[in-house]
């Protein structure tokens, strides 16, 4: 049985990690719209940074406080490159709360066109195990091996997740994204696994077909239109989850969150820090606000998401008050303030 | 100038390379592996691999034939042919030889298995290497990695070490390092930036990126590639063998012929490619004389008479 989320007296408490970079400012946004209508939240704020690993400590409390709650909204937090540096924090999250379903949502946005019209779909990546494993070593000196580990459990899950996500969200078609023709194990386990799956919900009515990787990113670019719910290993979702933000606006739009059956974290969908414009008040908290808004749905609070939501689209949809990413001169507050003044 | 243009200096050496049986395995013909390995520059056209169990990909084997470590795909807009993106014009190199593309594979208990990515120095370094020199040749002075290291720290780590330490080596090209999620999202978001420089990675980024590069310009009936590698170099274009249209005279030989420029340029025949490949780009952008998939109603005949016709004029 489920622990539900915490809540006292019809008020949720949620754990809030505004994380590095534009971080701050976009979660901000999200606070003052909430406060502005009375959304029954209650933050739990860490101010974790990634950017030493000084932050550790502060890191697991905010674990703590996500393990308690069950429910999050996060930033991202910076990542060394640097082998002495602390492993991703990102990830770890996701990999300890068991958060194994990362679903990204690409859709165009009305009245802001892009180079490709009508792009409408999902992405559901596998979010604890694959290339993100962590196991490497040096096997001699010069020589690394890095392991990709994949499950039939973990395939089979995140398999019946998109074909439930398709269901319940009234999609038609799944599409396997794998690279089985060289990963022929590896990759042949998961795109086997969704095709046993994928006979469970023939009858349901949704159709399941399989695309190489490669060939995927080709097809993105040039007709986006055919992708309904995408599934895929890890990485790959890096990849796609990319090229389908870039579809459509940028990473200062795309919404998503991380689901597992205990804890549901909501964070933007491409998962970008934007070192080079923080503390300018120049991010776009678009992709924030809707990961909010898809929280607040999460939480049953449907009502209030949609308003939030609607008052988002029709700021940009207006086009008078847009980020500079959009092409506006809109500092993030003065977006803020025009989605605040449509509530 | 004479009105009439001179031969590429080329001699042909037609060879086979559809697979044959030997010893109960499909292998490439002895004749094509010696006459590679005799001329060590080839131009190949497409080689499907037979699907089923024991097929080793037979442009693999090639690939380990001769040692192909590098493997260089650019990708520029073609006026005339119409997509979303106007301005790309991108050089991506990806090593060829290990990565993910290792093979290493094993299942440890039912249900579970490990893929192994294999990095090593050598390859990478050699990789790198190859890319930097591409740059000094080509005039795109500038060499980005692209990478995974926050999350693969040692494995593209190591590549993104060797890459480091081979740039010390051109103190004349600029050298960078980017994410992958980033290189896409900014390729995907606008390419133009991406015209000045030479991207280089580990082999799987390589095959997503080039094919998403392609992606941009009107996809792989447009695009050349080269092999390049210790013992030989082989040009190709990067499409399949098309076995829907095959033999109908309908094909696209742009790829082709594109890569057969790369070939050209790759043995410092320059002027030659430039003007082959100024007719060719000029015959596509007037729209005349194109094949069926830009749109057009040539065969692969006329429109390769057209382009010949543009050569034989002086400007
Ligand atoms: N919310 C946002 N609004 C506007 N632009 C954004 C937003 N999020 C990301 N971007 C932009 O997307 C690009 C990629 O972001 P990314 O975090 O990778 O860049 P960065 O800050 O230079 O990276 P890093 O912090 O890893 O060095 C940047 O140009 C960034 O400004
Ligand atoms: N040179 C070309 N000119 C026109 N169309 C092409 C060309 N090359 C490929 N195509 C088209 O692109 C599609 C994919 O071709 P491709 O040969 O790469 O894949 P394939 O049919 O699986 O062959 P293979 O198994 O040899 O890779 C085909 O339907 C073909 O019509
Ligand atoms: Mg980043
Ligand atoms: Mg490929």
């Amino acid at each position: 049985t489920q622990r539900a989320p915490t809540k006292y007296g019809g008020v949720y408490t949620v754990t809030l990690i505004p994380g590095d970079g534009v971080g701050s400012e976009i979660t901000d946004s999200v606070k003052e719209i909430f406060e502005y209508v009375n959304a029954p939240i209650e933050w739990e704020q860490y101010n974790v940074s990634g950017v030493s690993s000084a932050g550790q400590d502060l890191f697991k409390l905010a674990m703590e406080s996500l393990q308690r709650n069950r429910v999050g909204l996060k930033g991202i937090l910076f990542t060394p490159i640097s082998q002495s540096g602390h492993i991703s924090w990102n990830v770890a999250m996701r990999q300890q709360l068991d958060i194994y379903a990362s679903v990204v949502l690409c859709k165009s946005l009305p009245g802001y066109p892009t180079r490709h019209k009508d792009v409408d779909f999902v992405i559901v990546r596998e979010n604890t195990e694959g290339e993100y494993s962590g196991l490497e070593h040096q096997s001699y000196p010069g020589v690394v091996e890095s392991l990709k580990v994949m499950t039939r459990a973990k395939a089979e899950r995140i398999s019946r997740f998109a074909f439930d996500f398709a269901l319940k969200n009234g999609r038609k078609k799944v599409t396997c994204i794998h690279k089985a023709n060289i990963m022929k194990l590896g990759d042949g386990l998961f795109l086997n696994t969704f095709r046993q799956v994928a006979e469970n919900y023939k009858s349901l009515g949704i159709v399941a077909n399989d695309m190489i990787v490669d060939n995927t990113s080709m097809q993105l670019v040039a007709k986006p239109g055919q992708f309904d719910v995408m599934v895929m290993p890890n990485l790959y979702g890096a990849i796609i989850s990319n090229i389908g933000a870039a579809l459509v606006g940028g990473p200062g739009v795309v919404p998503g969150c991380n689901v597992g059956s205990d804890y549901a974290l909501f964070e933007p969908g491409c998962r970008h820090v934007a070192s080079d414009i923080m503390g300018t008040n120049r991010a776009n908290p678009t992709a924030m606000i809707l990961s909010a808004t898809m929280m607040l749905r999460h939480l049953g609070l449907d009502l209030i998401a949609n308003n939030i939501a609607s008052a988002t689209f029709d700021v940009i949809n207006a086009g008078e008050v847009r980020t500079a990413d959009m092409g506006g001169s809109a500092t993030t507050s003065e977006f803020t303030q025009a989605i605040i003044k449509k509530l | 100038m004479s009105p009439v243009p001179s031969p590429v200096p080329i001699e042909w050496e037609e060879v086979s390379v559809t697979p044959v049986l030997k010893g109960g395995k499909t292998v490439i013909p002895d004749a094509a592996i010696s006459s590679i390995k005799r001329n060590t520059v080839a131009l190949k056209g497409p080689l499907a691999t037979p699907i089923g169990k024991g097929h080793v990909s037979l442009n693999l084997t090639l690939r380990r034939t001769f040692n192909l470590f590098a493997n260089v795909r650019p990708c520029a807009s073609i006026k005339g042919y119409k997509t979303p993106y106007d301005d790309v014009n991108t050089v991506l190199i990806r090593e060829n030889t290990e990565g993910e593309y290792s093979g290493i594979e094993h299942e440890i208990v039912d249900g579970v298995v490990q893929s192994i990515k294999l990095i090593t120095w050598d390859a990478s370094e050699r990789v790198a290497r190859y890319a930097f020199h591409y740059a000094q040749a080509s005039g795109r002075k500038r060499v980005t990695a692209v990478h995974k290291a926050n999350i693969m720290k040692m494995s593209d780590g190591m590549f993104l070490s060797a890459c480091r330490q081979v740039s010390k080596e051109f103190p004349d090209v600029a050298y960078d390092e980017d994410l992958l999620d980033r290189v896409c999202l900014q390729v995907v978001q606008n390419p133009l930036p991406f015209s000045n420089r030479v991207m280089v990675m580990p082999n799987l980024y390589g095959d997503i990126l080039s094919d998403m590069c392609a992606g941009l310009i009107g996809g792989l009936g447009l695009t050349p590639s080269g092999n390049i590698g210790r013992d030989a170099s082989i040009f190709e274009a990067v499409h399949g063998s098309a076995p829907d249209i095959a033999g109908k005279g309908l094909a696209n030989p742009t790829a082709l012929l594109l890569s057969s420029l790369m070939m050209l340029r790759h043995m410092h025949l320059n002027e030659h490619a430039a003007k082959i490949e100024k007719a060719t780009l000029d015959t596509i952008a007037e729209g005349k004389s194109i094949t069926g998939d830009l749109g057009g109603k040539a065969t692969t005949k006329e429109y390769t008479t057209a382009i010949i016709n543009r050569l034989g004029r002086t400007t």
